[in-house]
């Protein structure tokens, strides 16, 4: 009796066993050939000198690490990620909460808010990097014509064309845009917490500014930590906009890890050590990533 | 009493105040978000020449419409269908494939299925620009080189993820008695699947769909990098081209923006809801 249970139950975790093999393949084969080969690829690449093209690849083995590691562009791109970093968590986050909190606290009548607040969100990067090429341009801008406005005679106001200007230039547009992912990410933090507990917090003679800061904003530590998690994450693989926007300039002021890479593998075709910046890139970002997550580790239960 | 009632008073002109600001602020930020638009649809309508002659703060004077019929003469439409093409595609093979990979992470139990769920949301933080060079080898390698399908593999591949994950957690929520009587009524767990568990994930599949939609619409540097030719380019690129071909006609420039823009905005005020939803599930993952 027991013998036959058993093979009944083996059969049973056999068929289920065969099913899940069934359905996870698909996903299972296309996120080895484009994201798990090429993760090793790029390493392997990275020990080649190559032009990208030719067939001939000279191995040069730990080479192009050496140049790395010593490489002044590849660390002041790093240095401008940390910046874009620091001011993406600084900027994004703070407006984004504030906006959320001000949509949540006056309900649906703010409809009108959220929608176009959120209307930056919606442009791609690049269409944004062209759209702001023409409202900071110098000549004709919008910026310059409110400075002309100002001072009532011709002012120009050159921010890309200058360093550390345009770094912080294509700070300001990055806030812009990013600052409503941030704003529906709270507001959905926000409608997650129960609303008896609003409840118990009114009748307990909590004034709303009480229940704000004291039960709302607390309640929404393991949100805001992983909004943190992704502005760093995010900030660090920086490309679309920056690459159209300045292309990196002036004089580099604005290249960060990824756009040299690309400049790197794809206009300068030097592949070789493009994918070793990649590798590079790839192991501060685990790294960085794995570190935020250490310090920061925030209590979920509630 | 009254001094309860000072008190009172007190703390209504007080929200008065914050409520106040909070409104200012409130305003303040629409405007940051909607000058640039304004600007864009404004400058639009103007002649090449114009804009800097009159200045941003006028009005277009005359009103000239011509710059839109000049961009849609000029193959706008070509890169707009190429990407509703490659975005649909890609969209509808997602959706199956993350799908197909969530129903046994979320309903079986089996040897392997913690290793694999934990590896699948390791994938969400790989950044793609690591995989930019061996993608654009290994595209060349399959003869896809400057070829629009190119872009299927890898815009399915990094929406999988985190689509699967935020699937798993939602068909973990449907009850499993759906499913075993199903089995006693002698549905196998393909049945299953096509026949209950499917249909049941139909919000998550729509909130999904939206997320990922908008971001394969907008998505440039795989397309920069595998596609060279303008009739196989999608939108974000059409950008770039149009740049090149009329680089100094900043109003035909503006005019690009405005209509690649549209689709996204109008589907948004159209599918407003769903798209918080969608963007409420990733959130969850907190």
């Amino acid at each position: 009796m027991s013998k036959k249970k058993n093979t009944l139950a083996r059969e049973n975790a056999r068929s289920t066993a065969f099913a899940a093999t069934v359905f996870l393949l698909p996903a299972l084969i296309l996120i080895a050939i484009y994201m798990i080969y090429p993760i090793f690829d790029t390493f392997r690449t990275g020990a080649f000198k190559w032009n990208g093209i030719s067939a001939d690849r000279i191995y040069v083995g730990l080479a192009n690490w050496k140049t790395l590691l010593a490489d002044k562009v590849f660390w002041s791109s790093f240095s401008h990620n940390i910046i874009v970093m620091i001011f993406s968590i600084l900027l994004q986050i703070p407006i984004g909460l504030l906006l959320a909190t001000f949509l949540d606290a006056s309900g649906r009548k703010a409809n009108i808010f959220k929608i176009i607040w959120f209307f930056p969100y919606l442009m791609s990067s690049v269409a944004i990097a062209f759209l702001f090429n023409y409202i900071l341009a110098t000549n004709g801008g919008l910026f310059s014509s409110i400075a002309t406005l100002i001072n009532g005679k011709r002012t120009l106001v050159d921010l890309l064309g200058k360093n550390p200007q345009a770094l912080f230039a294509v700070i300001g547009v990055m806030a812009w845009q990013f600052t409503p992912f941030y704003m529906v990410y709270f507001i959905a933090g926000y409608s997650n917490i129960d609303t008896t507990l609003y409840e118990a917090a009114i009748i307990d003679g909590c004034t709303r500014k009480d229940y704000l800061f004291k039960i709302a904003i607390p309640l929404l530590g393991p949100i805001f930590k992983t909004a943190c998690t992704m502005s760093l994450i995010g900030s660090l693989k920086y490309f679309d906009l920056v690459f159209n926007m300045t292309q990196g300039g002036p004089a580099r002021g604005t290249e960060l890890m990824a756009t040299y890479m690309y400049r790197l593998s794809f206009s300068e075709f030097n592949m070789g050590y493009g994918s070793c910046v990649a590798a590079g890139m790839f192991i501060l970002i685990t790294f960085i990533a794995l570190l935020f997550n250490r310090i920061f580790v925030v209590k979920e239960d509630y | 009493m009254n001094q309860q009632e000072t008190d009172y008073r007190k703390q209504k002109a007080k929200s008065r105040l914050a409520w106040g600001v909070a409104i200012f602020f409130a305003i303040f930020w629409l405007l940051v978000a909607l000058i640039p638009f304004a600007f864009m649809i404004l400058n639009s309508f103007r002649k090449q020449f114009d804009m800097l002659s009159q200045g941003v703060f006028h009005f277009p004077d005359p009103w000239f419409f011509d710059n839109y019929p000049n961009i849609v003469k000029n193959g706008f439409f070509g890169y707009f269908f190429r990407s509703v093409l490659i975005v649909g595609i890609s969209l509808v093979l997602m959706l199956i494939i993350s799908s197909f990979a969530a129903y046994p992470l979320s309903r079986m139990s089996f040897r392997l299925r913690n290793l694999i769920y934990a590896g699948i949301v390791a994938c969400m933080s790989i950044p793609m620009h690591v995989t930019l060079i061996p993608i654009f080898k290994m595209t060349n390698k399959m003869g896809l080189r400057d070829n629009l399908f190119a872009l299927l593999g890898p815009y399915v591949t990094f929406a999988l993820p985190m689509s699967i994950f935020i699937l798993t957690a939602f068909m973990m929520t449907i009850p499993k008695e759906v499913e075993e009587s199903a089995q006693i009524d002698g549905c196998n767990k393909f049945s299953n699947f096509f026949q209950i568990i499917l249909p049941l994930s139909k919000s998550g599949l729509s909130t999904l769909a939206i997320y990922n939609g908008v971001s394969m619409w907008n998505e440039f540097a795989f397309a920069n990098t595998l596609l060279t030719s303008a009739n196989q380019k999608t939108l974000p690129l059409a950008l770039g081209q149009f740049k090149g071909e009329h680089s100094a006609d900043m109003p035909l420039m503006l005019a690009v923006l405005v209509l690649s823009a549209l689709p996204m905005i109008i589907l948004f005020i159209i599918f407003q809801d769903k798209l918080v939803k969608g963007m409420m599930a990733g959130a969850v993952k907190g």
